[in-house]
């Protein structure tokens, strides 16, 4: 992406949850009166209809982050995601959809970050997501299966410095987060309906600079959609999906606020259980920052969860995992140790364009 | 210094006149240049602009061969991989103007930063270009004639008449869904993508220049290039009157540059104050000549872009921008031209400096002519080897300017040989006086005369190429148009349908079908058609026979346009490539004005059997006997449901392509009016300047009892003679340069060599025109004359030491 518009970045500001917020006022009213349907807390999940897009709600993603190893022993990791951004709450077919479709993909090895960027129309077949089979895709990247479930899937993204092809296995339940889906993100009530999968097997190629190697590991998918996720005064988040080695799991998050932090998070045991955090259970703090590109990035914390005796340090494999996107964060894989060791995976938003 | 450079200054105070003709020479000639600069300027800016716009003009694109794309190509493509972005363009009608229309996606497009930035600039929401009710963007110029229920934002990048919106909205006012005109490729692209023949294989890639988006600057560069030859002629034209003034300045002022190295001021200081002088003027002179250049372009560009729009398809507004290279540039040049044209003023000073006497001077003017002999033979020599050296275009034109001006400096050794072998000839005392005493005005005269000769031989040279040109393309045109009625196809349904109607109605149809291919070097259009008597009769060939067409249709053989084979340097028999499996051998060579491209033209059935990918875009319908082209067109449109501008008669073709000739000529024609008048000014000068000189000749004639009425006359007779005899010289250079001007300089811009014709009638009206000049410029010295007062010719000899 050497030549940004800033038409995207508007677009894609869509997606940031806080210029969101701030562009929509004081929560529900804004969102309301534009017709996009809200997350209640009385709506429950429906799968595998809930796997699809749902156009009605602002914004809305198919989140995919992966450790991995390769056959040689180094570490990586993968990122594939898609984003859908609203410009009104309807899914006319042909170029009048006001659906816009955004993809990014990473491989983030020890000394290597490569990233690439998809941005597409809805309504015309060159993005989208549905069921039976699942398929959730943007040009030729694509996260697809043979059924309408989540649990064997296909994972693929091309671009001009790397590749990859991945199946992922689900050995465990989808996990709902929040009360039965439906996640709060702020002490004023702002929410979204969230849930995951935790719990993949993977093997694959993944395609380097220097050629394709093979490579296993675990992955993540996380699927979240909403209106209106935060308060006014939220300018970023820090998000932790951290995979121990007992199989126990860990989803917790920081959203930074004038007013003070909201953290949360969900505990999954190691058959899948959920137990969602109250706020204020998970605590992370950064411990070491790095040079990114002339930003100061945390790319070392201390995360606990006092209730589950949990205190550990969580480290970036690469420091410079920064995704230099037309809407930019840092993400990439994470080394946990502690009181408990594992994998996992970080993002982080607000901390410069 | 500062006291020398006022006594300098203090001269012109003295001779308003010839500092109004020094300045307005140097003026005219800036004037002349900038103009022609400006215009190109402005022409090379819009064309860039166009670029801007387009975005992806250098980019590779995917077109259908029906004409549109179905939008699942596209989608193809990206599920493929590929990084496109897809265009929808065609023809709205907003209000009373038809406007081009390019939908494209902003999420895409290369040009869409243009679009955010010209949206933020009016404060719009960046998300409004994605929503109803949409935004238009659109040239200042063609903004007013939009609908205003859209958003309209200015885009000063894009041409007038060019419509930019978001792909959705396009949809709309095109009415037109789902269908793509062509889909651009980007320029990153994924690692080993699948090939798009194997993704597409409908769709053929293009290089940007095939499409309608054809560079125009490629297309136009030769218009540009005589342009620039014609506005460096004007300068030099005006340079000459700069040159003569400067001269006669120096000369006149000789009595005070004696007084001034009497009282000590050095020759150095002298050259410097006379240096600093003509900086001087030449910064005013060409500060007014910029004022007037400005006008002037403002007052030629809506011809020029009329015809740039016309004729290539080039889109250039009629409007001008100052810019300050232009402005910098064209007081260089002023500056330039003055140092150049006052070489002879600065050596003159030298000279008198060195107390060098007059009459030395005088005995150096046979060697003068000498020099200037030697200058023409080696200016023409040179022309001819940078012909023969120089590739292209350049080469001509070298050519040509060297030849001009060697000609030119040719001129004063030919008036000197025919004055001087008069001289021989007569016994008349007073004819005797007057031949000599022309002679002796020679030096003064030539230069003004030598701009006569290329300003009227420019004029009988271009005039006849481009009457002969529009003579050749009229009878070609007539040719060309074998049908009488042409309909434009948009899908081989909708041919299929004309020509099964065609069938119906009795009337001949002669479609024409095609394919695109390329050359090594350049896109080639290959045509099939079908066999039909009005090929064989009309179709204008420049090299065949009666069985050229026989060998096309009974033997696969192909005929080719004449550009393609002064390209590739192809004749009849030859072999030539038309795609890499399909060579074919040429049975004749047609003209083919108006192409910058490759053409061939093949029987149907070979076309069918060969070409993979074939359209039909036209169809050409004669009539049954009996049937009126007019009723034939109606029930036409009528039956099939047609457009309007589907169906178009000959003649209307016929006088389009005609008004759209004449319109690109129109600027030439104004450049040479305007290069005579800048000649005749020269003359003006010219005489002025001698007229002090010419009273001590003129005193002791009007002595010996010839009236000043007399003297007059001899005065409009003299200068009547020389133009007349520049007139006579001029008319052969001027059709040598006619002919270099059709058979290299046209071979080598389009690639078609013209037939000349000779227009005996224009160069009457040229000669009355010259005389017209002559007269005028002599006008002033003989009132002069004839309001001179005997107390003053008596003066003369008073003064006389």
């Amino acid at each position: 992406m050497t030549d940004r518009s800033n038409l995207l970045r508007t677009l894609v500001a869509l997606l940031s949850l806080p210029t969101l917020a701030v562009a929509q006022g004081y929560a529900n009213l804004g969102s309301e009166a534009e017709g996009f349907a809200v997350p209640s807390p009385n709506g429950t999940l429906s799968f595998p209809a809930d796997h699809a897009a749902h156009p009605d709600y602002r914004i809305e993603w198919w989140y995919l982050t992966s450790n991995l190893r390769t056959n040689s022993g180094e570490d990586l990791g993968i990122q594939w995601t898609l984003f859908r951004s609203a410009l009104a709450p309807d899914n006319t077919e042909g170029w009048q959809n006001p659906q816009v479709w955004m993809g990014h993909a990473a491989v983030t090895t020890k000394d290597d970050h490569l990233f690439a960027e998809r941005i597409a129309r809805g309504g015309i077949g060159q993005a989208g997501a549905r069921t039976a089979p699942f398929s959730a895709w943007i040009d030729d990247w694509e996260m697809s299966s043979t059924d309408a479930t989540l649990d064997r899937l296909r994972l693929k993204a091309r671009a001009d410095a790397f590749s990859y092809d991945l199946q992922l296995n689900a050995h465990g339940p989808l996990v709902l987060h929040g009360e039965q889906g439906y996640s709060v993100k702020s002490a004023d009530g702002q929410a979204s309906f969230y849930y995951a999968q935790p719990a993949y097997s993977v093997t694959g190629t993944v395609t380097l600079p220097d050629g394709p190697v093979e490579v296993t590991g675990d992955a993540w998918l996380d699927r979240e959609w909403s209106s209106q996720p935060l308060a006014p005064d939220q300018d970023g988040w820090d998000w932790f999906s951290l995979r121990f080695d007992d199989d126990t799991k860990l989803m917790g998050f920081v959203l930074r606020g004038a007013r003070g932090d909201f953290t949360s998070g969900t505990w999954i045991s190691a058959e899948g259980e959920a137990e969602p955090l109250a706020p204020g259970q998970f605590a992370a703090v950064p411990q070491q920052w790095s040079d990114v590109g002339g930003r100061d990035i945390p790319t070392a914390w201390r995360v606990s969860l006092p209730a589950r005796d949990l205190s550990v340090t969580v480290e970036a494999l690469n420091t410079q995992a920064w995704m230099g996107t037309t809407f930019s964060y840092w993400e990439g894989p994470v080394r946990v140790t502690g009181s408990h060791d594992g994998t996992g995976y970080l993002e982080m938003t607000g901390y410069g364009d | 210094m500062i006291v020398t450079l006022h006594s300098f200054l203090r001269h012109w105070q003295r001779a308003p006149l010839r500092l109004l003709l020094l300045l307005a020479g140097l003026a005219l000639a800036t004037a002349l240049w900038s103009a022609v600069q400006a215009i190109n300027t402005e022409a090379r800016a819009s064309y860039a602009r166009a670029v801007d716009e387009l975005g992806a003009r250098d980019l590779p694109v995917l077109t259908a061969p029906e004409g549109t794309i179905p939008l699942d190509h596209y989608v193809r493509l990206r599920r493929a991989g590929w990084q496109v972005s897809p265009v929808l363009e065609g023809q709205w009608q907003s209000g009373s103007e038809a406007v081009t229309v390019l939908g494209v996606d902003p999420l895409s497009y290369p040009g869409a930063p243009e679009m955010s930035r010209a949206a933020e600039d009016n404060d719009l929401d960046l998300l409004a270009l994605l929503r109803p009710p949409g935004v238009l963007f659109a040239h200042p110029e063609t903004l007013p004639d939009l609908d205003g229920s859209y958003h309209l934002l200015p885009m000063e990048q894009l041409p007038p008449g060019v419509v930019l919106t978001d792909i959705s909205l396009a949809e709309r006012l095109l009415d037109d869904v789902g269908r793509l005109s062509r889909i651009v490729i980007l320029p990153d692209q994924p690692a080993s993508l699948p090939p798009l023949d194997q993704i597409v294989p409908e769709l053929q890639q293009n290089a940007a220049s095939d499409s309608a988006m054809a560079d125009p600057e490629r297309l136009t560069r030769s218009f540009h290039l005589n342009l620039t030859a014609f506005g460096l002629l004007s300068f030099c034209v005006g340079l000459f009157i700069v040159q003569g003034s400067v001269t006669l300045s120096v000369e006149q002022r000789r009595g005070s540059i004696r007084t001034l190295r009497c009282l000590g001021v050095s020759a150095a200081t002298l050259m410097q104050a006379l240096f600093l002088e003509l900086i001087l003027l030449a910064l005013l002179a060409g500060a007014v000549g910029l004022v007037i250049g400005y006008g002037l372009a403002a007052l030629l560009l809506p011809d020029v872009s009329a015809t740039l729009r016309g004729l290539y398809g080039a889109p250039v507004e009629g409007s001008l921008t100052l810019r300050l290279s232009w402005v910098l540039s064209g007081l260089a040049m002023a500056v330039l031209g003055t140092c150049i044209a006052s070489l002879q003023a600065f050596i003159a000073l030298r000279r008198m400096t060195r107390n060098l006497s007059d009459a030395a001077v005088m005995r150096s003017a046979g060697r003068t002519y000498a020099m200037c002999g030697a200058a023409s033979v080696l200016l023409i020599a040179t022309g001819w080897a940078a012909l023969n050296l120089v590739q292209g275009l350049l080469g001509g034109f070298m050519f040509l300017a060297g030849l001009m001006l060697g000609a030119a400096l040719l001129l004063p050794l030919v008036f000197y040989g025919l004055s001087s072998g008069l001289l021989r000839l007569t016994r008349a005392p007073l004819l005797r006086w007057m031949v000599a005493d022309s002679r002796l005005q020679l030096p003064g005269l030539s230069l003004s005369l030598m701009a006569l000769l290329l300003a009227v031989a420019t004029n009988i040279g271009v005039g006849t190429m481009v009457s002969s040109f529009r003579l050749t393309f009229v009878g070609w045109i007539d040719q060309r148009l074998a049908a009488e009625i042409y309909v434009q196809v948009e899908t081989p349904k909708q041919a299929e349908r004309v020509l099964n109607w065609a069938d119906r109605n009795g009337a001949r149809a002669l479609p024409q079908f095609r394919s695109d291919s390329r050359t090594a070097t350049a896109p080639l259009r290959i045509y099939g058609v079908v066999d039909d008597p009005l090929y064989r009769e009309n179709w204008p060939m420049v090299r065949g026979d009666g069985q050229s067409w026989h060998r096309v249709y009974e033997q696969g053989q192909v005929l080719i346009n004449e550009q393609l084979a002064h390209r590739e340097a192809l004749r009849i028999g030859d072999e030539v490539a038309l795609t890499p499996t399909w060579t074919a051998r040429i049975a004749g060579i047609y003209s083919d004005y108006g192409n910058p491209d490759g053409q061939a033209t093949v029987a149907l059935a070979t076309l069918q059997d060969r070409a993979s990918q074939i359209a039909v875009t036209q169809i050409g319908l004669v009539s049954p006997p009996g049937v009126s082209l007019g009723a034939l067109a109606r029930s036409l449109r009528r039956d099939l449901n047609l457009p309007a501008r589907a169906v178009v008669e000959k003649n209307t073709v016929r006088s389009a392509s005609i008004g759209i000739f004449d319109r690109t000529f129109v600027v030439t024609g104004a450049l040479n009016i305007l290069t005579l008048a800048v000649a005749g000014f020269a003359m003006l000068t010219s005489f002025l300047s001698q007229w002090n000189r010419r009273l001590p000749q003129l005193a002791p004639v009007w002595a010996m009892g010839v009236t000043r009425r007399q003297l007059a006359q001899f005065e409009l007779l003299r200068s009547l003679s020389f133009a007349v005899l520049t007139f006579l010289l001029a008319l052969p250079l001027g059709l040598f340069l006619a002919w270099v001007l059709l058979n290299i300089i046209n071979l080598e811009a389009f690639g078609w060599r013209l037939p000349m014709f000779l227009f005996p009638s224009d160069w009457g009206r040229l000669f009355l025109l010259t005389g017209v000049a002559a007269a005028l410029a002599a006008l002033v010295p003989v009132v002069r004359l004839l309001r001179l007062s005997p107390a003053t010719l008596l003066g003369v000899f008073a003064g006389d030491r």
